[in-house]
């Protein structure tokens, strides 16, 4: 489905990531994991046209959207969900939710959507008419998650919804993680917290310094002496 | 007489609050202070004289003829003078913007002559005297007016799907763009309403004043910029409370201080509101999280 093919990225002249190469092929759920400033959000940042890269191809679904604006990359059927959220904070929840939509005119088939995000995150549904600036952290990553659900995405690319959560929240978030996959959405997702990722991942890549060293399914990863001893803490 | 101040404090007040409503959008979305923004007023003035003089339009023609010319000239202005600058430094757009001004008063000089037009008598004068205040149907005409168009951009702006990936936009662009909305595409269109609403201002101004000249724009647009400043610029309902706070202390002040301190006072009102509240009377603080 995605296709990443001698990817590099540079923030003037400091390569940020360099030469990837990354498949996600339909229904799957891969990871990116890797330390801070490992190359990982770029990565996300550069197949949703935020920022350009300097060399190399994306293909989705066999076409090339390296040079595409951000807004045609969503209309594609890529969808984001930026670190830290990216809530809009003074737009109620439902209008947050809206927004997901901007590109859809289908408007009874946007209002039953918002009910299956609701009914995905309950929470959202008691707080709908609050601005979201006002949410927790956990219900700001719900908003965002169901948000980018909105826009009815094939690819749902996930930069670190673990970030700054409680570990409780961060269970929950997986959870919907899986199961949103399982309802049939291809998942790009970037974590620090390799543990949670590969709980739910298919497969995975591992990034340092913007460059992938390692990758391979899920049981591969996780029997890897290198990737236990930095990445999961297991000696 | 007070009620009567008041009452003149409040027409000249909601054209400076249709002129604040342009700098306060363009900045809440870019950041920047679109400063030939009182200069694109200026040419919506004139577009509406031209409109009313050379074509005998009708009154309510010409309004939005020249509300819809002065916003193309808005997004015009935007294309060439500020997106290409977009990811430099915000002083650069700065200096565009005084660029702009400079060109749009000369443009206006060259086509339309130095001196000073009166506007084309559209409409009929008459004043309306009850308990010794006098408001004239012009001055109705501009409240009338200015409180459609108000409420015309609320509701564009809270209830629309366009106004609301405006408001997402100034809150971020690029979370804008994650969600498929053209930002380019926004922003032009907060240039052309701004730029409408300035021009309505203008025609407004023209019936008001009867006076038409290519450097009106100057202070007019330092005082609508004071007023988007005094409301907390960047919102939206800010700049129509600075636009009439500032109008009505401007003609009490000319009142009961001296006229001659007229603009004085509106800018001693802009420090002291600046001292005591710096981010306008309904500014956000900003947060800045490391």
């Amino acid at each position: 489905m995605l296709q990443i093919e001698g990817l590099s990225i540079h923030y003037g002249v400091i390569p940020a990531v360099k030469k990837l190469n990354i498949e996600v092929k339909q229904g799957e759920v891969v990871t990116l994991i890797g330390a801070n400033g490992s190359g990982k959000t770029t990565t996300l940042r550069g197949i949703s046209g935020i920022t350009r890269a300097k060399e190399g191809k994306i293909l989705f679904q066999g076409k090339d959207i390296t040079k595409m604006e951000a807004h045609q990359i969503v209309a594609m059927g890529i969808s984001q969900v930026p670190e830290g959220r990216g809530v809009f904070p003074d737009l109620k929840v439902i209008e947050n939710l809206y927004m997901g939509a901007y590109l859809r005119r289908d408007k009874k088939q946007i209002q039953r959507d918002v009910e299956e995000v609701f009914h995905l995150f309950p929470r959202l549904e008691e707080r709908k008419e609050q601005v979201a600036g006002t949410l927790s952290g956990g219900e700001q990553q719900m908003l965002a998650m169901g948000r980018a659900l909105m826009s009815k995405p094939k690819l749902l690319l996930l930069d670190e919804p673990s970030m700054g959560l409680a570990p409780i929240i961060v269970k929950e978030i997986f959870k919907i993680v899986k199961r949103i996959n399982e309802e049939g959405t291809t998942v790009l997702l970037v974590e620090q917290n390799a543990n949670m990722a590969l709980s739910v991942a298919h497969r995975g890549y591992v990034l340092e310094t913007g460059e992938i060293v390692e990758q391979g399914t899920v049981t591969e990863l996780q029997n890897n002496d290198k990737i236990r001893k930095i990445y999961l803490g297991i000696h | 007489m007070l009620s009567q101040q008041i009452i003149n404090g409040i027409t000249i007040g909601a054209i400076y609050a249709l002129i604040a409503l342009g700098y306060t959008m363009v900045y809440g979305i870019l950041k920047i202070v679109n400063f030939a923004h009182g200069d694109i007023f200026m040419m919506g003035t004139f577009f509406g004289l031209f409109i009313l003089k050379y074509f005998n339009a009708p009154f309510f023609l010409a309004f939005i003829l020249s509300a819809l010319f002065t916003a193309l000239l808005g997004m015009v202005v935007e294309r060439l003078a500020y997106r290409p600058l977009r990811f430099t430094d915000r002083i650069v757009p700065l200096i565009s913007a005084m660029g702009v001004s400079i060109f749009l008063v000369n443009l206006a000089q060259l086509v339309w002559g130095t001196e000073t037009h009166p506007f084309p008598k559209v409409f009929p004068i008459k004043t309306y005297t009850f308990n010794g205040m006098t408001i004239s149907s012009i001055q109705i005409l501009i409240l009338v007016l200015s409180v459609i168009l108000m409420i015309g951009l609320h509701l564009f702006v809270t209830k629309t799907r366009i106004g609301t990936a405006m408001r997402a936009t100034s809150m971020s662009i690029t979370n804008a763009k994650l969600m498929g909305i053209n930002t380019n595409f926004i922003i032009a269109i907060t240039f052309a309403v701004g730029s409408a609403l300035a021009a309505a201002a203008g025609i407004l101004v023209g019936i008001y004043y009867d006076a038409v000249y290519p450097t009106m724009g100057y202070t007019a647009g330092l005082k609508a910029f004071t007023a988007a400043v005094l409301g907390g610029i960047g919102n939206i309902p800010g700049a129509m409370a600075g636009g009439l706070l500032l109008g009505i202390t401007e003609n009490l002040g000319a009142a009961y201080i001296s006229s001659q301190y007229r603009d004085a006072i509106a800018f001693i009102i802009l420090i002291v509101v600046l001292m005591v509240k710096p981010t306008g009377i309904f500014g956000k603080k900003e947060i800045n999280k490391v």
